[in-house]
């Protein structure tokens, strides 16, 4: 048997070896081959993703920072400016949940920070297996410490997200988060600030061990198979105390103006960091590796060159200034070391013991790693899948106890049990926290507000990519807009399975035409994101599952609508229509046990007219409750807008649609609003002068919840079947 | 001192969470919040200290075990001798505990998980710098976010913190019966905070600095901000 070639070993293929010998005009040594095999890796390089990922819509009036900084940056007004970027951490957390999501919230953080925003606010889109197995309550539980643990820890609020279950994520759980962060738009740290030679690179904060080395090629670029928990070096460890001090002291680097450029040390650490400063300055850089600290003293070049030890940053200063650099990071406690100087020409060279132990130009890691065209393929058995149709199905289910399966359902049931392990109040900027359509966060001394949400239909991406990704945006915009705010800007974490696979490849591609059709059609240019490819095992992969962070704003945040029904009395009315439309719907997955079928159709302009409806309903103060009407259908909305109010509901049924399509289809591009009776006229004008269709369905008031002569049940039984699924779920 | 408002000090130690929180919460009250360094010995004059919520240090010993050694506790120390209002929140609680400024301790709380949510608790006295004009039964909403939030005292201790009416606030329902489906932490007695026997020092873990604006939260901590202030109003 013969031995691996080391170029192999470190995920590098035969191809790109010739490619880096072209570069460098020879071989390179081992410790080349090690910074190229982390650079170049899917994670970092992203070579199957890249000639798709160009067809998103990346330019707006609002976009200040696109995709390929540390994060994107949007102009909110009175001159301040909003950094927000998602990631995933979902390997990681497969083989060690706690750590895994726990620095997975610590790498992003230093994202924001890394731009000179300071973190507002955490949201984690969750995707686990089933809670009928013991592993993925382990997981779940795990994760959600995780997150807690170092959220909590690190001051930062963690105020939405979602949490979903689905057999294909029993050995590939999704573990999404975004972070959010504010800055003036003056105190930015965006490639454009200059970069001077002579400069010097200041590492900041934690020491470097070997935790974490090849946490990209190892972990994140390549499938978990059974050997998994042999990976679990390659986990990192996550120090929340460290992270806040290095949060503490980059801001008063940044506000007192000390810096010429910022980046965390994330995947790939010292390599990446070091790499893509240097290429973005168009300079060239000495890296000394005797100055970096270290936590124990005989680790090896290309152990420093990509540990991916935590809470690391790297700064750029002038030699002037280091002194009061120094002294910052003293008072907060952190250690920060010379290693580097900035100078002319291209070349990232590192030294050891006063010898070049590499030598490579800098571009050629951050940003001219091998571009893949990949095969692309629909899966096989796809059409069959779209035919059977669970539309068309003989319904035999009691409404009553279908209503409360799907209440029930740990995809609709309350996510209490999780956002209560987070602290969402911290900051004081939270204006609604976990529980609603979208997290509103007013920013200091205005009377805006940001509006944040994300959302993953894997489901409906798993029966139709296309649909999956444009439903996915469609939703996340429309949760902003319900409460009032005005879509901007979208972040996403692409989670798919393996790209070399040409299925995968097909439902990436579809995914994106998906997503850029959607985000086009509302004006929400993407300014960002990441792409977690190999989320699969045994050949068995993950739906294909983008995840869309939105961010939107609102005016004056005291006009935000809310999703409870506040009191008696009001009138309730549908906005949009519902279709016979049951494929990939919650009550078909849990009362006709079907993954099958076409996800319902989706009309971008209409789904835009209804966003238009609701910013104005809410600035207007026209309406006294609003929700967005998606999963689990209109029965669904109904009770969670009951539940947040504590106010019942009567409900007429339209005689001539089936019960089941009425209470349960997923119908895009509809929204539950309550508004009081004198209000009513208002109401039906602004959503006829937006082209939006509405029904008056029914009426607040009383404990009960009725609907028409189907069934009815109390606010308080349905609030006990919500509230208390996913802790009995838990508590096996 | 500006305009003669009170002027409460807030220690950041490292590691401080809601100090900034703190600092606002004092001003939008009417008072002006004074921001203190961990590292110094200097309470810059203040008519009354703050030690905020947070995870000092990372919290990785006991909460507060190390925060209570900074060298502002010295003067903290000094500063409750002469009788001056000093509140702690959360970990400052902790800190205050660990310190021997009160009696008890915090540990985890009985389900062993962090738990963020807004609670009522039940004012026990008004024979406290958080509490003055405060009549003794009333419900204020507040919310609560800890992992290490269940008060402990051995059964000699907890025996002379009742007898005292060391007692300032315990978990409650909405009415004000307190009862253990309520008590949301596993707390003796369901105790929320406690005082020392001059009343001078309270910590609570329950945050009055999130209970001040409406926008944002309830405002239960409105009339124990309110009633700090008064206090350091007397001392300025």
């Amino acid at each position: 048997m013969g031995e691996e070639p080391l170029h192999r070993a470190l995920g590098l293929t035969d191809d790109e070896l010739e490619a880096i010998r072209a570069t460098l005009g020879r071989d390179p040594n081992p410790n080349e081959l090690a910074m190229y095999g982390a650079m170049w890796s899917e994670h970092c390089s992203y070579k199957s993703s890249k000639i798709h990922l160009r067809r998103l819509p990346t330019q707006g009036p609002h976009v200040l920072v696109g995709p390929g900084q540390d994060a994107g940056v949007v102009d909110v007004g009175d001159g301040l400016a909003v950094a927000f970027k998602m990631e995933s951490h979902s390997h990681p957390s497969a083989i060690e949940p706690y750590q895994g999501a726990a620095t997975g919230i610590g790498g992003i953080v230093r994202d924001i920070v890394a731009m000179g925003a300071r973190p507002i606010a955490s949201l984690d889109p969750l995707m686990f297996g089933p809670l009928t197995e013991e592993r993925n309550r382990w997981l779940l539980e795990g994760v959600v410490a995780g997150i807690g643990g170092y959220g909590n820890c690190i001051g930062v609020p963690t105020v939405g997200g979602e949490v979903k279950f689905a057999e294909p994520h029993s050995t590939n759980p999704a573990i999404n988060v975004m972070c959010v962060g504010i800055a003036p738009v003056g105190r930015l740290i965006t490639a454009d600030r200059q970069v001077h030679e002579g400069s010097l690179m200041v590492l900041i904060g934690a020491s470097t061990g070997r935790d974490g080395i090849g946490g990209v090629s190892v972990l994140a670029s390549r499938t978990i198979e059974e050997d998994a928990a042999e990976s679990r070096p390659s986990v990192q460890i996550g120090d929340p105390f460290a992270e806040k001090l290095a949060i503490e002291a980059c801001m008063e680097l940044v506000e007192r103006d000390l810096l010429e450029g910022l980046q965390d040390l994330g995947g790939a650490g010292l390599t990446c960091a070091v790499s893509e400063s240097t290429a973005r300055a168009r300079l060239g850089v000495e890296l000394n590796l005797d100055a970096v600290p270290l936590r124990e003293p005989n680790l090896e070049v290309f152990e420093i060159l990509t540990s991916e030890s935590q809470e690391r940053m790297l700064a750029i200063v002038r030699p002037e200034l280091l002194d009061d650099v120094r002294e910052v990071c003293t008072r907060w406690g952190l250690a920060s070391a010379v290693v580097g100087k900035m100078v002319p020409g291209g070349k990232l060279t590192v030294e050891r013991g006063g010898k070049v132990v590499a030598e490579v130009p800098a571009r050629s890691l951050a940003d001219e790693g091998p571009v893949y065209e990949r095969t692309i393929e629909p899966p096989r058995g796809f059409a069959e899948i779209l035919e059977d149709d669970p539309t068309f199905a003989t319904v035999t289910a009691d409404p009553r106890e279908a209503f409360f399966a799907v209440l029930s359902s740990p995809n609709i049931a309350s996510k209490r049990f999780v956002w209560e392990q987070y602290d969402y109040v911290v900051q004081g900027g939270t204006v609604v926290g976990p529980s609603a359509d979208a997290a509103i966060l007013r920013l200091d001394g205005t009377l805006k507000a940001i509006a944040l949400s994300t959302d993953g239909k894997g489901r409906f991406g798993h029966l139709d990519p296309y649909l999956g990704a444009a439903h996915a945006v469609a939703e996340a915009a429309r949760n902003v807009a319900v409460m009032g705010a005005e879509p901007l800007a979208i972040t996403n974490c692409m989670n798919f399975g393996n790209p070399e696979r040409p299925e995968v490849m097909w439902q990436f591609a579809e995914s994106i035409q998906g997503m850029a059709d959607a985000c086009r059609a509302f004006g929400t240019p993407v300014t960002g994101g990441n792409v977690s490819f190999y989320n699969e095992s045994g050949g068995s992969a993950i739906w294909p599952t983008p995840v869309i962070g939105m961010l939107g704003l609102i005016d004056d945040y005291r006009l935000l609508a809310r999703p409870g029904f506040p009191e008696p009395r009001l009138l309730v009315y549908l906005l949009g229509e519902t279709f016979a439309e049951l494929g990939g719907s919650e009550f078909a997955d849990v009362v006709l046990g079907r993954i099958s079928g076409r996800p319902p159709a989706l009309d971008l302009e209409r789904e835009g007219a209804l966003h238009g409806a609701l910013i104005e309903a809410a600035r207007g103060d026209l309406v006294a409750s609003a929700h967005d009407c998606s999963d689990g259908g209109l029965a669904v909305a109904l009770a969670e807008s009951a539940m947040a109010g504590g106010t019942g509901f009567a409900l007429a049924l339209p005689g001539d649609v089936p019960w089941y399509v009425t209470l349960f289809a997923e119908s895009a591009s509809r929204a539950v609003v309550s508004v009081s009776p004198d209000r009513a006229g208002d109401l039906e004008a602004l959503a006829s002068a937006h082209r939006v269709p509405f029904s008056r369905i029914g009426e607040t008031g009383g404990p009960r919840m009725v609907f028409d002569t189907l069934f009815e049940t109390t606010v308080e039984e349905a609030r006990a079947a919500y509230e208390e699924a996913i802790p009995k779920l838990l508590s096996g | 001192m500006s305009e003669g408002r009170p002027r409460v000090g807030v220690v950041t130690f490292p590691g401080s969470l809601d100090d900034r929180d703190a600092l606002w919460a004092v001003a939008f009250m009417g008072g002006e919040g004074v921001p203190l360094w961990h590292a110094d010995h200097d309470l810059s004059g203040v008519d009354a200290v703050l030690l905020p919520g947070g995870f000092s240090y990372g919290d990785y010993l006991r909460t507060g075990a190390i925060a209570r050694f900074a060298p502002i506790m010295e003067e903290v120390r000094d500063f409750v001798e002469s009788g001056a209002p000093v509140v702690g929140i959360c970990n400052g609680f902790q800190i205050l505990c660990e310190a021997g400024l009160l009696p008890g301790a915090l540990i985890r709380n009985r389900t062993l998980r962090f738990i963020c949510r807004s609670v009522d608790v039940r004012v026990e006295t008004s024979l406290s710098s958080l509490t003055e004009g405060l009549v003794p039964g009333e419900v204020l909403r507040i919310p609560v976010k800890h992992g290490e939030g269940q008060f402990v005292a051995s059964s000699k201790d907890l025996e002379r913190i009742e007898g005292e009416g060391l007692v300032t606030f315990r978990y409650c329902a909405p009415d004000g019966t307190v009862d253990d489906e309520h008590n949301v932490n596993g707390s003796a007695n369901g105790i929320a905070g406690v005082r020392n026997a001059r009343g001078n020092v309270v910590g609570l873990m329950p945050h009055p600095e999130h209970a001040v604006d409406p926008d944002v939260g309830p405002t239960g901590g409105q009339p124990l901000l309110a009633s700090l202030l008064s206090r350091a109003l007397m001392r300025s």
